[in-house]
């Protein structure tokens, strides 16, 4: 076996796997909100009751159907490159950052808004609520703020992605990079789809 | 060099996953509107779980992955559970 045909090889299921221990740690980054969400809800039902209806529940269902939709570019982006097609994969990648794009405009419109209110951490409206309402923006601010990172992030991937199928560094034999890029936007949906009933639906 | 063929999914197999989606997603806006009282906030997370289910065994091809992985994940939903479950243990019966 020649060197080169060496550094060539690639183990796309070990690759995958380790992809998938990183998001492991991603799930439990986000769990421990969660944990923290479940147990100030019981503690504070009624605060929750009332500061939950300050959200934009609109905004919410808007932004669940753009990323799920933009899931399933995504996937298909995967399946076009999978037939040898990277024109369409690339096509399809596009589109998926436009909504990830449409989703921080929605995000960066609600979070103005709430700012407008003086709704944001430390302000003295803020504190002025009572301690449940305080929680439940606390953990709004947060979660939608960390997951509005990993947005960010999956963008900046899905770029590197882009550009690499573009050269031709990602093909029909070489795509775990797409693969991976591909899994990491789909938890970023993953998370959305617990966040969106948490804290925009339930009051 | 890969070690086998992956399985490939179907632009339409995609669309009728996008589709269950939607439906389950609507359907969780509509039951939340009508007011469950107490169970309200238990149909919202099943709801949220089936779609993330879905999600992880179509658009993450988790069905097509081998039994090791599977086990992986299916592993640390459980763990994730468990810890759920313990912490609210620990704060009602403290």
């Amino acid at each position: 076996m020649s060197t080169t045909e060496h550094s060539e090889y690639i183990d796309s299921d070990t690759g995958k796997m380790g992809m998938w221990l990183f998001l492991f740690t991603e799930l439990f980054l986000f769990g421990g909100l969660f944990i923290v969400y479940a147990v100030m809800r019981s503690k504070y039902s009624e605060d929750f009751h009332q500061a939950a209806l300050e959200l934009n529940a609109f905004i919410g269902a808007t932004n669940t159907v753009v990323l799920l939709v933009s899931s399933m570019t995504v996937a298909m982006s995967l399946t076009a490159i999978q037939k040898n097609r990277p024109n369409i994969a690339i096509g399809l990648i596009f589109i998926t950052l436009i909504l990830a794009g449409v989703f921080m405009m929605n995000k960066y419109f609600e979070w103005g808004h709430k700012f407008s209110l003086h709704l944001y951490p430390g302000s003295d409206v803020m504190k002025s609520l009572p301690h449940g309402e305080i929680m439940f923006f606390g953990l709004y601010y947060m979660m939608t703020g960390l997951h509005a990172i990993h947005v960010i992030i999956g963008g900046v991937l899905l770029t590197i992605v882009m550009v690499r199928l573009k050269t031709g560094k990602i093909n029909q034999q070489h795509y775990l990079l797409q693969e991976n890029g591909a899994l990491y936007w789909h938890l970023v949906d993953l998370i959305w789809i617990f966040l969106f009933p948490l804290l925009y639906l339930i009051t | 060099m890969k070690n086998h063929e992956d399985h490939i999914t179907s632009y339409s197999q995609n669309l009728t996953v996008l589709l269950a989606l939607l439906i389950l997603t609507t359907t969780s806006v509509l039951a939340v509107k009508f007011h469950f009282g107490a169970f309200t906030v238990a149909i919202a997370l099943i709801i949220a779980s089936i779609k993330a289910g879905i999600v992880l065994t179509y658009f993450m091809h988790l069905k097509f992955e081998n039994l090791l992985l599977r086990l992986m994940v299916g592993g640390v939903f459980l763990l994730f559970t468990i810890v759920v479950v313990i912490t609210f243990i620990d704060y009602y019966f403290r």
